[in-house]
């Protein structure tokens, strides 16, 4: 089928290209405006769950309704025999050898073999003519299961007798894990603790936990597969990366890749939670099982199940300091629980571990990090990656030492802050600015909101005090606490991936004038990459008006949108390719046009404003008369400096491709009686090396800081720890920030260039979610006394009703 | 499932006597919760939204007559002076399109134990008239909740109206979520003077199988007050009453530990609570209190 057809069959919903163009200039370092701003806001955008295709079908999933079972039967006859079901599938209906698939290691079942290893795992597939039939028939499934003692942690994980979760593992972690149950094992050894640890004057030390946090994006994981006459299938999406995508999903389904073609439809947020495969192979699996398009949609609480949420962790860390407060030492142990299957876990290790040390200055550390398998909900990516976890457990102690030693904890942290030039403890060189004192300089230097601002003349303004709408005070019990964090994240994929994206350029004449096309497979996910890319070719290329083509497959692969990455790198493959473009547009133009000026040959030219012009200004030639009928189109990879693996024994290795830095202060008041807390200020500051489009930088740090308030004060998935099973699986009980817990949040944007970076940027998207939690933490900790080494605080840490 | 669409209360009673398992529906915002996650499967669905006169209010001389479909957002707006207590809980509600839809009805009708509205009538007292084609009786809230999610009415019997008697002195409602807003509560409070019968009243909501009136600590209250000559003079609650007051409250409940909070947490608020809606209305009655309706 080619491509036109293709088109012309386009189910509704299906993304549209994006044109967008404007008098003004519209370039880099302008706040242009999002095209999809207003359609979001006014209801009108189309989400992948929006989609429609006439004939279709619904499919709907089985799940598991317990965390450890051997599946004893199935029956699926009595849901067959459903008016409206066109199909039931199982594990034994999968068509290829290929059953597995998983980001890294191929270790999670399409569709559950024998055993179901977490609550809500997929054992079969309906697909009926009405939502509410596949629903029922589903239902209608009986399932015989055989209860399995559950693993919830690492001591049921690694005792003699545990169940392993995945009996004769091969895969490249299995040789040096020293448990079964556990995933990956990356230690990270520089100088030595232990001798280290002689001169110092004080010692702190400390056990942290932190709650497993859920993606929560808006738009619950939704597509539609469509079969297609040349025994293919045409995949709509919403996703983060789909040529991952695909290279799971293809050998599944048995089907050359070429043969499975996917288009990113409009996705409602992802932050991590998108980076597994969710209803995918089962839409296609329905689709070409029954030849009609399969739609599935996830409903909330299906969604709780449907994708990774963020690891949990334990934390024990230990630092010490000399008297006049430089740091000597510290030696950490990270456990990260990854639940039923790898995912990302063993990234999310890497990371962990070689970020242990926060962005400080410590030359002897120990730091072990390790991912379990257990039956508790699957854990991989979410923003922040590993290095939240460290971040909240590094800078409560910071302010442990900081009070041990009678020092003000900013300026503690700021003794100990690492800059350019600093190694990691991987033995990596900070090559590239990195401001962490000037951070906190700035979010301490800034005034504080005033104290008592409930007050009015009409008395207490009860929104602006903990417990909001709910009256719970008038000023009784309240307490401000002030807190300060600081934090290092790593930009782009790590450890020897080879992390690069495509983009194709096009430029022409249309209308009489010089425009451009430009098409990538980046995964607009909110971040505004699409707003971006366009600025960049007006910058390249001179051109106002610049179309986006919708995402999909039929290009190379930008990579996934994650890890902070997709400015810097899928901006940096269209600021390639369109550098190719505009070399061939400036030899069109030597042609035609270079016997009538020198500057042609000796001048650099740049193109502006739709005319070739000289760096001194001078215009040779308009754009439209170089190119005439011409159309020029390039794509090309493009790949930032390459990293290395880290050595499994002692962590070393150049793993990282950048790093990005934010620093918060926290203010808040607590009521200290009932134990609520409303957060007043987050305030920040952040390097982003260049600032492509300030208002969406601002958008994601604010984005961000509010994502790290979630989880230091509301936001966890509780699993029982008897059961594995999860007990708040919705909006009711799985609490989001409302606008109403949402501070003020000023925001201090540096930019410092990095050298390596396409126009000197920083990834930005993850480092406010590391530091927003434990400065909120601090400032709890500041206004109550309390120890409080757990994330979310719930009431019951700040009364002692536990 | 059948949808029955009376166009009149009558017709609505008729229906309910003919298909007494029919599940009533207003505003939806319980039902259809419970319909779309496919936890309850009515064969019959009585739509009540045709029903003018549930979407009805009358001030009188001791009582406002509160329809049962009456959204939370009118009751904020156009009832704050005359039931201070019911419309601080309307405001508590989730959020506008919520309060937009939902009624005091609809929370009777579910009868849970964290329905926001309940802990305000037991405060204010409140009688609720219900009808079927044999006729009507009033329940007095007391009466009301009889378990979890249970209720008194008959299988043939509808809510329709909503007698709350007008407050005759300051009222406070406060709920505690582990959110500043759009929360169901972990447990809540209500609390109201009543100068005229010189008693306080009081309502405890998510703190118990059901809605219940801190019985004990308004005996041990009124009898302070009476005792200390406090509704003459005005003059502060001393600080041990206050103390024990909210003792006696935290007392009175009942709680289970669940994945909104512990046992001990709601008791502990509920104590808090007390005290502090005990301080803010009486502050009001001694006349120092800026507005009758609360701060919110």
């Amino acid at each position: 089928m080619s491509q036109n057809t293709r088109v012309a069959s386009a189910p509704a919903g299906t993304p549209t290209k994006v044109t967008q163009g404007s008098k003004t200039k519209g370039g880099i370092g302008e706040s242009t405006l999002r095209p999809d701003g207003t359609l979001k806001v006014t209801g009108e955008f189309a989400y992948s769950s929006d989609m429609w295709h006439e004939d279709m079908l619904w499919g709907q999933l089985l799940r598991s309704p317990v965390a450890h079972a051997e599946i004893v039967s199935i029956d699926t006859s009595e849901a067959l025999a459903q008016a409206g079901v066109y199909a039931v599938l199982t594990y034994d209906d999968l068509p290829t050898e290929v059953k597995n698939y998983g980001l890294e290691i191929q270790d999670t079942p399409v569709l559950a073999n024998g055993r179901v290893r977490h609550h809500g795992e997929p054992v079969a597939l309906v697909a009926a003519d009405h939502p509410e039939t596949a629903r029922r028939a589903a239902a209608k499934i009986k399932v015989e299961y055989k209860e399995l003692p559950v693993v919830t942690d690492e001591a049921s994980a690694t005792a003699p007798d545990a169940p392993l979760l995945h009996p004769g593992r091969d895969d490249h972690h299995a040789g040096h894990v020293p448990h079964p149950n556990i995933v990956h094992r990356q230690p990270i050894i520089r100088g030595n603790a232990d001798e280290a640890a002689k001169k110092a004057d004080v010692i702190v030390s400390g056990e942290y936990v932190f709650g497993m946090q859920d993606q929560a994006f808006l738009g619950p994981e939704s597509g539609l597969a469509v079969p297609a006459e040349d025994g293919g299938v045409d995949l709509y999406v919403a996703t983060q990366w789909l040529h991952s995508d695909l290279r799971q999903i293809a050998p599944v389904l048995g089907l050359p890749e070429e043969k499975v073609r996917m288009t990113l439809s409009g996705v409602g947020g992802a932050f991590g939670g998108r980076e597994d495969l969710s209803m995918q192979i089962h839409a296609c699996l329905l689709a070409l099982r029954t030849g009609k398009p399969v739609k599935i949609v996830y409903n909330r609480f299906e969604s709780f199940f449907g994708h990774v949420h963020r690891h949990p962790a334990k934390l024990w860390y230990e630092h010490g300091a000399t008297k006049d407060g430089k740091i000597t030492h510290m030696k950490c142990r990270i456990v990260l629980d990854g639940g039923a299957y790898a995912s990302a876990s063993p990234a999310v290790v890497g990371n962990a571990s070689s970020l242990a040390v926060g962005p400080y200055v410590i030359d002897d550390v120990d730091i072990e990090a390790i991912a379990l398998y257990t039956n508790n909900p699957p854990c991989g990516a979410m923003r922040g990656f590993g290095a939240v976890q460290a971040c909240f457990a590094y800078e409560a102690q910071m302010d442990k030492l900081a009070k041990k030693l009678g020092m003000d904890p900013v300026e503690f942290r700021q003794l100990n802050a690492m800059e350019q030039g600093t190694l990691m403890p991987t033995g990596q060189p900070v090559d590239s600015p990195a401001p962490v004192a000037e951070l906190l300089r700035r979010v301490k230097a800034r005034p504080l909101p005033p104290e008592r601002q409930w007050e009015s003349t009409e008395g207490a303004d009860v929104r602006a005090l903990p417990g909001g709408l709910s009256n719970t005070t008038h000023g009784e019990g309240v307490v401000r606490g002030v807190g300060y964090a600081v934090g290092i994240k790593n930009v782009g994929f790590s450890e020897g991936f080879d992390d690069y994206s495509t983009a194709k350029v096009r430029m022409e004449v249309i209308n009489g004038e010089a425009v451009a096309t430009v098409h990538t497979a980046m995964a607009e996910v909110g971040q505004g990459g699409i707003t971006v890319h366009a600025q960049i070719a007006r910058t390249e290329l001179g051109v106002t008006q610049v179309t986006i083509n919708p995402a999909d497959t039929q290009v190379g692969s930008a990579g996934s949108t994650s890890a902070s990455r997709q400015t810097y790198v899928t901006g940096g493959a269209v600021k390639n390719s369109c550098e190719l473009v505009r070399e061939k547009v400036l030899e069109l133009g030597r042609r035609k046009f270079g016997t009538y000026h020198p500057a042609w040959a000796t001048a650099e030219l740049v193109l502006e404003a739709g005319k070739v012009v000289t760096d001194g200004g001078e215009v040779l030639a308009d754009l439209v008369d170089v190119l005439e009928d011409e159309v020029v189109e390039i794509e090309a990879e493009w790949r930032h400096r390459p990293t290395e693996a880290f050595d499994l024994r002692t962590g070393q290795g150049n793993g990282h491709v950048q790093y990005s830095f934010a620093a918060h202060r926290a203010v808040v008041e607590v009521d200290t009686e009932l134990g609520l807390v409303k957060v007043i200020e987050l305030a920040c500051a952040q390097d982003v090396g260049k600032a492509l489009n300030p208002l969406s930088v601002v958008g994601q740090i604010q984005g961000g800081t509010t994502q790290g308030l979630g989880v230091a004060v509301m936001e966890e998935i509780i699993v029982d720890p008897k059961t594995a099973k999860v007990r708040n699986p919705s909006f009711t009980d799985y609490l989001i920030p409302t606008i109403l817990d949402t501070p003020t949040i000023p925001v201090d944007v540096l930019e410092l260039a990095d050298d390596h970076a396409p126009y000197g940027l920083r990834g930005i998207g993850e480092a406010p979610t590391l530091s927003s939690t434990p400065a909120v933490l601090a400032a709890i900790r500041n206004a109550t006394g309390l120890e409080l080494n757990k994330t979310p605080v719930r009431p019951e840490h700040l009364t002692g009703t536990l | 499932m059948d949808f029955l669409r009376p166009a009149s209360w009558e017709e609505a009673l008729a229906a309910k006597a003919e298909h007494p398992t029919a599940v009533p529906i207003a505003g939806g915002t319980d039902v259809m919760v419970e319909i779309n996650f496919d936890h309850r499967r009515p064969e019959y669905l009585l739509d009540l939204n045709r029903v003018e006169l549930l979407n009805e209010w009358e001030v009188g001389e001791e009582n406002v007559r509160l329809g049962a479909s009456v959204p939370y957002t009118r009751i904020m707006e156009h009832l704050r002076a005359e039931l201070p207590g019911l419309a601080l809980a309307s405001h508590t509600v989730a959020s506008p399109q919520i309060r937009n839809r939902g009624g005091v009805g609809g929370n009777l009708g579910t009868a849970s134990p964290a329905g926001d509205a309940h802990p305000a009538l037991l405060a204010a007292g409140a009688e609720v008239e219900v009808e079927s084609v044999r006729g009507s009786r009033f329940i007095p809230i007391d009466e009301f909740y009889t378990g979890v999610k249970r209720n008194a009415l008959a299988p043939d019997e509808l809510i329709k109206t909503v007698h709350i008697k007008k407050a005759d002195g300051p009222q406070q409602y406060s709920k505690v979520g582990t959110r500043n807003a759009m929360v169901i509560a972990v447990c809540a409070f209500g609390l109201a003077l009543h100068p005229e019968t010189r008693t306080v009243r009081t309502g405890i909501g998510s703190a118990a199988p059901t809605p219940v009136r801190a019985k004990e600590a308004e005996d041990f209250l009124n009898a302070a007050l009476e005792e200390g000559g406090f509704w003459e003079s005005g003059k502060i609650i001393t600080p041990s009453i206050a103390k024990q007051f909210a003792e006696l409250a935290s007392g009175a409940c009942n709680p289970i530990d669940d994945v909104r909070g512990t046992a001990k947490y709601r008791r502990h608020a509920v104590g808090i609570m007390a005290r502090r809606t005990l301080g803010w209305t009486w502050e009001q009655y001694r006349g120092t209190g800026r507005t009758l309706e609360g701060a919110a």
